[in-house]
């Protein structure tokens, strides 16, 4: 379970191809690949107004970083039926345009992998110990948690997986034998 | 010995200006929300920012951990603002 911080960028479709080959022979059993990507907007929402952002500022706690992306990981991997997943985060100094984060995830099927990826984002967003600054016209600032982020882990909460998919409106888990 | 190694992130970071400090744990703080107590003690930007009514997180050992974790000689234990990456 590949787990990455760093300041470089990344390349998406290399990183997918390495996921994938990182399989070895179960490579071929690989029917759906589900990534999210997310980068930084030139604008924000501050008490409801528009602000404009130049630039970003990530900050992380070094150890604890990797730890709590690997936990996360590890729970996704138990929860779905994934083969393998990947994340990359990156800190440092980013601008407008940017990619910030990278989640992918490898299995047979589409709906494991799409909730996977999804619940691993989710769970990024309020247990992984990164924190933006901001730089805005009114100087810099510390991007508030938001509760929408909170929320959206949290309907992952303890409620078994069946009960889960249906209160997001999904379909029952796919067979083994329905296609991708 | 009954030391333990402090950190501080983000925005708190900031406002105590320190990232990192040794602190000899008195033997009344045994959790994390007595730690937290404690530090509030030492007024100005300390009680400012470790008050209860602050929406702070803290981790132990590298774990996420609740105020009533307990708190022991040798841990590293890190306060900081709600998480934000992503």
């Amino acid at each position: 379970m590949p787990v990455r911080v760093q300041t470089e960028d990344f390349d998406l479709t290399h990183e997918v191809a390495a996921l994938r080959a990182a399989q070895g022979v179960r490579a071929a059993k690989i029917g759906a690949i589900a990534t999210f990507t997310g980068t930084v907007r030139d604008l924000n929402e501050v008490d409801g107004k528009a602000v404009g952002v130049s630039q970003m500022t990530l900050e992380h706690y070094p150890g604890m970083t990797e730890r709590a992306l690997e936990k996360i990981v590890a729970a996704a991997k138990a929860r779905w039926d994934i083969f393998d997943a990947l994340v990359i985060h990156r800190v440092g100094d980013l601008m407008p345009l940017d990619q910030i984060v990278l989640v992918a995830t490898v299995g047979a099927h589409r709906g494991e992998a799409f909730a996977a990826c999804e619940f691993i984002m989710d769970y990024l967003k309020t247990e992984a110990p990164f924190w933006k600054k901001e730089a805005t016209p009114d100087g810099a600032r510390w991007v508030d948690a938001r509760s929408a982020d909170d929320t959206a882990a949290a309907r992952w909460g303890d409620v078994g997986e069946a009960n889960n998919r249906q209160s997001r409106g999904l379909k029952p888990a796919p067979t083994k034998d329905s296609g991708s | 010995m009954s030391a333990v190694t402090l950190l501080f992130f983000a925005g708190l970071r900031e406002a105590v200006g320190s990232s990192r400090e040794a602190l000899e744990l008195p033997s009344a703080v045994t959790t994390v929300g007595a730690l937290r107590a404690h530090l509030v003690t030492r007024g100005g930007v300390w009680a400012e920012h470790f008050a209860l009514a602050r929406n702070l997180r803290a981790a132990v050992n590298q774990d996420m951990a609740a105020a009533d974790a307990p708190v022991r000689a040798g841990d590293e234990v890190a306060f900081f603002p709600p998480v934000t990456g992503g």
